[in-house]
């Protein structure tokens, strides 16, 4: 196969993905509005064990299925599932094309955040039943893959040589795994807050109105899948920070330099590990600790996308 | 004014103390530490770009002095900077050093009776039984023993319950996750206090030996003695640089490589080597890291006599990514003292708004732009000066040329001749060494198995009691979690050692099987 049909190829993966992720976001949409109130199982304490429950966020009973929001939250997900795998071909294609794994300039790594965010999303919902936030994942994943296509494409070309090391491969995966959670939890950390809201407004009624508050868990609920998945997000960025500090000393000559991206970086570590502390302190637990997740993500963006556009630095790679 | 009685002063200290070990002041102290790590990535920075740093304080005039003075050009050693990890780590140190003891005795305390009235917890299982109590009893305890679970029973005249504890494991990795950082901080400060770094430009064909004069910049920690380097020395015997020469991503570097031969001292036999980004020497503890590159135009400068008063290649800085380098070359032996300003272009071209620059990286075309001064070059004035820039306020322009390898200039003022012989290359290498970063990488990697323990441990207790309820002799089986972090999230991992306990028992014969409960 020729190396331009294989480029071709990876891009139409890639333009396919985005056609199909905007089709589920209709139906995650239309799952909204079109759905009654969802009856989001959230088993308490007391019910959870005396059923012998295995987490608190238990699946669902299956209802039936002419429940219309139902039915398109189903479909959304049939539909997430194939852009995770045209996304995941056109990466692969991308790094046969370029003869080397796809992680040499922004555009690559941009598509490969997305792959990372939609692919924590599909694999937490194995466990846990994450239809409702569907819709808060796609965009950011479709926003992502726009910014790629339009902003930051290249054409695959060899790496730089700083690049040429396995520690790419290590650093890399830990990080793009990481942005995926980060991504996730600042969804669930602003539903959190938006539920809470409406809890309050309504004078602690369990069921609030309004066409979203309505259909996500309650904001304790969402709080607590927060913190479960930044708990497995944080160890895997500490582990991304400590590679990239290896990978530093091996080829610059210091583990740590203080150059932009390891600033940021640094500095999102330190604002999770406030969220972390947050979780355990009396009055910080709740809104605070969701707004905590959300500033952690903010300077998570700021160190994937500002540090390369704003900042000179170690980590500026040919073709941005 | 009445004096303070003096038990005020330690009341004062006392609350201060807790003050500063309390979650809260943790909380606000790791808030400020991000906060203050910002404006070194937005200003720059002495120690990364002291250049840059000098050019942003000239122009800003009202800024410039008073950030410089504030510390805002050298963030990471500022005392504001360095204030807050410390106080940071101070409030660490105070929050878990008291919990290690009260750690080491938790793990050595055997778990407490189980509470008289179980039903009284959420999600007791009570289970008529089909054996002996002690039976059942035995049967529990195996059975938690068996995973892991510390147990004891009792009391001791009258066996009736079994009381397990497990997941002590978190606590001793978030302690062990805290501690870790304290020793990466120490290392860090290691690195400061005894390691060194130094850079050097080294030209195809020549050598470096490891001392202190033979650096362009050196800089070590206190604790080094700069006279007692190892002394090393290697040759750049060749230097290959290849771009890329496609479409896409055109002029990025593809490869570089320093084929080296050197000595780990005198004396020692000639070894081979070739040094690449990511693949760096190392020599007693130092490692040799090569960090940039460029051009070295090798110029040739006759007086009127025709006598050769300079002859040399000399090291030009590249300016961009194309390699548009920049390099001055003095002669103080002749009369007058000549200076050149140089512009070296490894592939030239000339246009009237950018003038001469550089299009590709390579030396395909390679070209020298000159402007020659004469006068005083300034060198005997005891101010020190750059080898790359010509002081000219002493001197006088006399003339502009633009010459291609193998051409030769001739002074409009007859002072004498510039021939442009060629070019060789040259390779920048750092070589650096830091005691500290072994413990480093140690104390990082402990930590990150510490913080993944401490995070996905839970803490819980389980109570399997023998009593008498309406006539009938039942086992009840109940738990807690002792988590205090993410309590609500574990109440699944308890029910599931709940089921643990109630199955072992079932297959056992112990227990008649349980009928589907309402829920």
């Amino acid at each position: 196969m020729s190396p331009e049909s294989l480029a071709e190829m990876s891009n139409v993966a890639i333009y396919s993905a985005m056609l199909t992720l905007a089709l589920a976001m209709v139906a995650f949409a239309a799952s909204f509005a079109s759905g009654r109130r969802r009856n989001v199982a959230v088993a308490t304490g007391e019910s959870s064990v005396s059923a012998g429950g295995a987490a608190v966020i238990t699946k669902t009973k299956p209802h039936t299925t002419d429940e219309p929001g139902r039915r398109a939250a189903n479909i959304a997900m049939s539909l997430s599932w194939l852009a995770f795998v045209l996304l995941l071909a056109g990466v692969v294609l991308r790094g046969i094309w370029a003869g080397r794994v796809p992680w040499g300039n922004m555009y690559e790594f941009s598509i490969t955040a997305a792959l990372g965010i939609l692919g924590v999303f599909l694999f937490m919902n194995l466990r846990t039943d994450l239809r409702w936030l569907g819709l808060f994942v796609v965009i950011p994943v479709l926003l992502t893959l726009g910014m790629a296509v339009t902003v930051l494409y290249t054409e695959a070309a060899q790496l730089v040589p700083a690049l040429k090391s396995y520690w790419l491969v290590i650093h890399v995966l830990a990080a793009v795994i990481s942005s995926g959670a980060f991504t996730l939890a600042a969804a669930t950390a602003g539903l959190s807050l938006v539920r809470d809201r409406a809890e309050r407004k309504s004078g602690g009624e369990v069921k609030p109105e309004g066409v979203l508050s309505a259909r996500i868990p309650d904001a304790e609920s969402l709080r607590t899948i927060t913190n479960r998945i930044l708990a497995f997000a944080f160890p895997l960025w500490t582990f991304a920070v400590v590679a990239g500090a290896i990978w530093a000393e091996n080829a610059w000559g210091r583990y740590w330099g203080w150059d932009p991206k390891e600033t940021w970086a640094f500095i999102t570590w330190v604002v999770y590990a406030a969220y972390l502390h947050a979780r355990s302190t009396a009055g910080w637990r709740g809104n605070k600790a969701s707004w905590i997740a959300l500033a952690g993500w903010l300077v998570f963006l700021i160190n994937f996308f500002g540090v390369n556009f704003l900042a000179s630095g170690l980590h500026s790679y040919s073709g941005v | 004014m009445s004096a303070l009685p003096p038990i005020s002063n330690v009341g004062l200290l006392r609350w201060a103390w807790r003050q500063l070990t309390s979650m809260k002041t943790a909380l606000i102290l790791l808030f400020l530490l991000a906060l203050a790590s910002v404006p070194g990535s937005v200003l720059p920075q002495r120690g990364i770009d002291p250049i840059k740093v000098r050019e942003w304080i000239t122009d800003s005039p009202t800024w410039g002095p008073i950030l410089d003075r504030l510390g805002f050009f050298e963030v990471y050693s500022s005392v504001w900077f360095s204030a807050v990890y410390l106080l940071l780590f101070l409030s660490l140190i105070g929050c878990v050093v008291p919990r290690v003891g009260v750690h080491y005795r938790a793990m050595r305390s055997a778990p407490p009776a189980a509470p008289r009235l179980l039903q009284r917890l959420s999600g007791t299982r009570t289970l008529p039984i089909s054996a002996e109590k002690s039976e059942v009893l035995a049967t529990a305890a195996s059975t938690l023993r068996s995973t892991r679970w510390r147990v004891v029973s009792g009391p001791s005249d009258d066996l009736q319950w079994v009381s397990a504890e497990k997941g002590y494991l978190r606590e001793t990795g978030n302690l062990v996750f805290h501690l870790s950082l304290i020793v990466v901080l120490i290392s860090v400060a290691l690195g400061g206090l005894f390691g060194w770094k130094g850079n050097v430009i080294v030209r195809e064909g020549s050598s470096f030996s490891n001392t202190l004069t033979q650096y362009d910049a050196w800089g070590g920690g206190r604790f080094v003695n700069s006279q007692d380097l190892a002394p090393f020395s290697f040759t750049l015997d060749k230097f290959t640089v290849e771009f890329e020469r496609g479409v896409a991503q055109r002029g990025a570097p593809r490869a570089f490589e320093a084929e080296v031969s050197y000595r780990t001292e005198p004396g020692a036999p000639l070894q081979h080597t070739l040094v690449e980004v990511n693949e760096p020497l190392e020599i007693n503890g130092a490692k040799v890291f090569l960090v940039g590159h460029g051009y070295a135009p090798i110029i040739k400068v006759t007086d009127k006599t025709g006598a050769v008063v300079f002859e040399d290649a000399v090291p030009f800085l590249p300016q961009d990514g194309n390699f548009t380098s920049t390099g001055v070359v003095k002669i103080p032996d002749s009369t007058p003292q000549l200076g050149i300003q140089g512009l070296f272009l490894p592939t030239a071209a000339l246009d009237s708004v950018r003038g001469p620059y550089s299009t590709f990286p390579a030396a395909d075309d390679p070209a020298l732009f000159m402007s020659a001064f004469k006068g005083d070059l300034g060198l005997d004035s005891g101010t020190p000066q750059s080898v790359y820039r010509l002081v000219t306020d002493k001197m006088k322009q006399i003339g502009l040329q633009q010459l291609r390898p193998g051409q030769s200039w001739k002074l409009p003022d007859g002072s004498g001749t510039v021939s442009f012989e060629g070019y060789e290359r040259w390779a920048s290498f750092q070589i650096a060494a830091d005691p500290g970063k072994e413990i480093a990488l140690l104390a990082a990697a402990i930590a990150i198995i510490g913080l993944t323990m401490s995070l996905f441990i839970r803490r819980r207790r389980v109570w399997v009691k023998v009593v008498e309820q309406d006539g009938v002799t039942v086992v009840q089986l109940a738990g807690i979690m002792r988590t205090s972090t993410f309590e609500d999230e574990t109440i699944g991992v308890l029910a599931d050692d709940l089921d643990l306990i109630e199955g072992a028992l079932e297959s056992a014969g112990q227990v008649h099987a349980t009928t589907e409960e309402e829920v």
